[in-house]
């Protein structure tokens, strides 16, 4: 960091880079070598003819035609759509009633509500067709006892309902940072004006709370659209992602089509976020904070209380469902068409105990450095789109977010074509076999989660404090330091929350390049088990494994945030 | 975690070092459940060698060996699905290595047991059959399928999974098989009326053991380890061979520029040896060794491919004609079939409907419409010749064709027009079957 005696600002007759023009610099180079390059290696075919080799844009054409393409893009617009409509069902009175009212558990419920983002890969879909399938235990007993079913989880139905119960918490994070971040002086003076109630949340609370909303809820909307595991495992594939994955990785398959497909995606990917700041632009959502506040949290009269739990207890009951029919399927025996597991043994955990902590100390290495990188990085680039000139900085936004449309195989696929007979130095082998390598395809692969937490939160600091600190003379880098990064605190342990926690079940890039077994995090193990039919309890418990590990951690940070907030709100209260 | 980092720094090097041993590398698809009894054997059996087992899916293994063609670092793919060999042999990945083993014969079940160049070699067999659960077979009270043409019938609507065979190998062969024994147009007739009677086509073939497992479906076309493998965890399903079948190799084969060569042909050596093919015999394996003796420990029922009556009806499978049309059979499948589920399901329900209604009615204006419906049903867009016309099939094999044939048509543009066809067929199919309901 730059003496802080050095006044920054002002006009040099030299034109000099500034410290967030390098940063950016660097930002860009990163993504260009770990993102760009590495994808378009792969991708660069959807522009060549396939026998030829030739330049075309024939392949977009035959997109546009094709009558499946367009259903499936249809299919995908609808089911990411109603997504989000379902997951803000699920997350507003959630954030709600933990953010504006004393309410015992606020720490737990919001750590819970995090725990649908950790669905390890394949355990999941079993343990969902298990409750909530054809015959899964719900359908089996309305059926005995009534005589009918419930198709949960037929066709694109089954899709909105996995998807929305898997990423509202993207919804839920944000939103309560920015609930927490408004200023309870706009609330007061809403009340002096007479305004209460869901008037005044409608009106007051609910727009300024708007950046984290957004942000939460665009990146539901990308991320499903992006999103092939969860189709794929309910069998549907008449949408856009599923179809690009099923083209691009068929053995001894050259269809040009699946990255056509890749490249349609990234591109409505960076359109729909375009969208969304232009529904931002001009509206101003800073709020001049008094180094804490929030909303005033009230106390609930008894009957709302009996309310507020009853909505949060059916909430949880609803999202945790995945989790407590992948408890059972780790504890239970044989669980085969019928509504509990025949009987229950220890036994699989006993199974994974001793191969387990290899697994453990990989993943929270990996998951870990990754969301650390990502949050750097993510605050670093929030900083420069939203607060500096540089010519381009918007790009620096679009190209992280572009990652949450790139399939992993796609990104490793790339990566080993880029770095593979790249020999490191000390000894470490090849770069594409390193562990390290990991490491940083999961942070760009996980880098856009942070971001739109970071952007979120940067969005609602007021420039005047920054100014403010800057009039009494501080630098730049110390008013980044001491008031912009104080600040943007909730914001930027959610985005470590969500990146942490979707990093330790993330597969796809992972199986690509992990090059040997000791260096394998907890996915690929649970992948290993799920191969075969022997495994499944096995598999479920380590998958009931990395759901308690990221819990946990989500949940300590949770409660650093609390007792950071409760210490900043003591300061500001004293006279 | 400074410290962790430096734990693993420390452990990278040791393992690194552990590497001047005498290690075998070898990338497999195959579960932990089959390679940890090989390990262990294969390392008693020969003190000082160490297996080093990497897991990856077939496609992620394949795709890695392909990128990692300029600086090898693995010894061996070891893996079931012979396509994914037949890829990496023509794209020159794979060695051709002596290989010492005896009594081992040339074929199983009309289907070569090793590459005939020699590139690789089949260590354990599969057949594929109708996996059931027989909770769900009795709570919906239904009869045993015990052929393929049994599942054809209305009585097994929305009972029946499958993979499909652009996403498994293994499940491509079953649908060649067919086609091969049955022929194109009656084979591909079978297909449709058994899709129609699906209520999923999973995307991973270890999908459908899941589903059959789990209750989710109650029949199950899979590959025979996936049943008896089930059957041996405790779950109450069942497997049963039907008449049509083939049998298939699993295979290992040694990469070209391996690293240890000589350790690699010691694995695939004991691999073939009478010990090591008494491993497939484990209860969590479940494989059909190709050493005709390993059958004389083998429990009792275990199926035994080399006997008189295993699967009397099983067909000389025609490698060549497999191999030409491979991707166009899959794309055709995708097409016809797995995009197309809901439309083909409603026409299918639709004719079984009709059906019911003029099981003895004795109507000829039903009856007709119904033949027609049946007809539109099983239509398909190409013929057997088509199907293994070069300048045909080339659209679909863009990587390995011929440059000198003439290719009609890209891939896109035909997969459009069959999808145009199905759709109206099977429209229509439905609407003349209603129509055929209706009648009194």
């Amino acid at each position: 960091m730059a003496d802080t005696t050095t006044p920054s600002r002002g006009f040099t007759l030299f034109p000099r880079l500034s410290g967030a023009a390098v940063a950016g610099i660097l930002i860009a180079i990163f993504l260009m070598a770990f993102l760009v390059l590495p994808v378009a290696q792969v991708i660069y075919v959807a522009f060549l003819d396939a026998r030829t080799g030739v330049f075309t844009l024939q392949n977009f054409q035959d997109f546009f035609n094709t009558t499946l393409f367009r259903e499936s893009f249809a299919n995908s617009f609808y089911v990411s759509a109603m997504s989000v409509v379902l997951a803000t069902l699920i997350a507003l009175p959630l954030a709600y009633i933990t953010t504006r009212f004393n309410f015992a558990g606020t720490a737990a419920i919001q750590a819970l509500g995090i725990i649908p983002l950790i669905m390890p890969p394949f355990v999941g879909a079993v343990a969902m067709s298990l409750l909530f399938g054809r015959n899964g235990s719900i359908n089996l007993l309305l059926n005995q006892h009534f005589g009918f079913r419930i198709p949960f989880m037929e066709g694109l139905n089954g899709v909105i309902l996995v998807q929305s119960i898997h990423y509202f918490p993207f919804i839920l994070i944000n939103l309560s940072a920015s609930l927490r971040n408004i200023d309870r002086s706009m609330e007061e003076a809403a009340q002096n004006l007479g305004s209460h109630g869901i008037r005044m949340f409608r009106r007051i609370v609910f727009p300024l709370a708007m950046p984290g909303y957004l942000a939460g809820a665009a990146l539901v909307f990308i991320k499903v659209f992006d999103d092939l595991g969860t189709p794929l495992l309910l069998n549907v594939n008449n949408m856009l992602a599923p179809q690009a994955y099923l083209r691009i990785t068929g053995v001894g398959i050259n269809d040009p089509m699946g990255y056509v497909i890749s490249f349609i995606l990234v591109a409505f990917s960076v359109f729909s976020l375009w969208a969304s700041f232009l529904f931002m632009r001009g509206k101003d959502y800073a709020t001049v904070q008094k180094g804490g506040g929030g909303l005033s949290r009230r106390d609930l009269k008894p009957r709302e209380k009996w309310l507020a739990w009853g909505v949060i207890l059916l909430i949880l009951a609803m999202v945790l469902s995945p989790h407590i029919g992948l408890l059972l399927l780790a504890f239970g025996t044989i669980w085969s068409f019928s509504p509990l597991p025949d009987g229950f043994t220890l036994q699989h955990f006993g199974t994974i105990f001793t191969q387990s902590s290899q697994y453990v100390w990989n993943t929270l290495i990996y998951a870990g450095s990754a969301a650390v990188i990502d949050v750097i990085l993510g605050t670093a680039i929030a900083y420069i789109v939203i607060r500096t000139g540089l010519p381009g900085r918007k790009w620096l936004d679009y190209m992280a977010t572009a990652a949450l449309a790139v399939p992993g195989v796609v990104l490793g696929i790339g990566y080993l074509r880029m770095f593979h007979g790249i020999q490191l130095p000390f000894g470490l082998g090849q770069m594409s076999s390193f562990w390290g390598i990991i490491i940083v395809a999961l942070a760009v692969r996980r880098l856009p989660y942070a971001l739109r937490a970071c952007m979120a939160a940067l969005q609602q600091v007021s420039l005047s404090l920054e100014e403010a600190a800057e009039s009494l003379g501080a630098s730049r880098s110390s008013t980044i330091r001491r008031i912009v990064v104080p600040l943007m605190t909730g914001g930027i342990l959610a985005g470590f929350v969500t990146s942490f926690a979707t990093a330790a079940v993330e597969l796809s890039a992972t199986i690509m390049l992990v090059g040997r077994s000791s260096d394998a995090p907890l996915a690929y193990g649970i992948y290993l088990y799920m191969q075969s039919p022997a495994g499944r309890g096995p598999g479920a418990a380590l998958g009931i494994l990395a759901v308690v590990i990221v819990a946990l951690g989500s949940y300590l940070s949770q409660r650093i945030i609390e007792r950071e907030r409760a210490r900043q709100a003591m300061t500001a209260d004293r006279p | 975690m400074k410290r962790t980092m430096t734990f693993s720094a420390l452990a990278l090097l040791m393992t690194s070092a552990a590497a001047f041993a005498d290690t075998v590398t070898v990338v497999t698809s195959f579960p932990r459940d089959l390679t940890d009894p090989f390990k262990a054997a294969f390392e008693a059996a020969h003190p000082g060698t160490m297996l080093e087992v990497v897991s990856r899916n077939t496609n992620a293994a394949v795709s890695h060996l392909q990128e990692t063609r300029s600086a090898n670092t693995i010894d061996l793919m070891w893996a079931s699905a012979p396509d994914a060999f037949e890829v990496l042999k023509e794209e020159g990945l794979l060695a051709k290595v002596d290989v010492q083993s005896e009594g081992i014969p040339d074929q199983i079940g009309g289907y070569p047991i090793n590459d005939p160049d020699g590139s690789y070699y089949g260590f354990a067999a599969s057949g594929y059959g109708i996996m059931y659960n027989t909770r769900y077979v009795q709570a919906n009270d239904l009869p045993v399928a015990e052929e393929w043409d049994d599942l054809k019938r209305a009585e097994y609507n929305g009972h029946v999974a499958m993979s499909s065979p652009s996403r498994s190998g293994t499940t491509h062969l079953t649908v060649e098989t067919l086609l091969q024994g049955e022929g194109w147009d009656e084979g591909w007739a079978t297909w449709k009326w058994i899709s129609g009677n699906m209520n999923t086509v999973t995307e991973r073939s270890f999908g459908v053991p899941d589903a059959v497992n789990s209750g989710a479906t109650g029949f199950g076309i899979v590959i025979d380890f996936f049943g008896l493998a089930s059957k041996a965890s405790g779950f109450p399903v069942e497997l049963v061979y039907p008449s049509v079948t083939a049998i298939v190799p699993a295979n290992i084969g040694v990469l070209a520029n391996a690293p240890n060569e000589e350790g690699a042909v010691k694995f695939v050596e004991f691999l073939l040896s009478p010990e090591g093919q008494k491993v497939l015999l484990n209860p969590a394996i479940m494989r059909l060794p190709v050493n005709p003796e390993a059958y004389a420990d083998a429990p009792e029922n275990f199926p035994n491919p080399f006997s008189e009556d295993f699967a009397p009806g099983a067909i000389e499978f025609d490698v060549d004609v497999s191999g030409a049309r491979y991707t166009l059979v899959n794309s055709l499948f995708d097409v016809l079939v797995t995009y197309r589920m809901d439309d083909l399901r409603a026409a299918v329900s639709a004719v079984q409907k009709a059906e019911a209604a003029h099981a003895d009615s004795g109507n000829d204006e039903a009856a007709a419409l119904i033949a027609e419906a049946r007809a539109l049903v099983e239509a398909m867009p190409i013929n057997a010749e088509q199907s293994l016309d070069a300048s045909f099939t080339g659209a679909f094999t863009i990587s390995r064709a011929d440059p000198d044939t003439e290719v009609v048509g890209r891939q896109a543009e035909i997969e459009q027009e069959w999808d145009r066809f199905a759709v109206e067929n099977y429209r229509q199919a439905k609407k003349l079957a209603d129509q055929a309901a209706a009648l009194k």
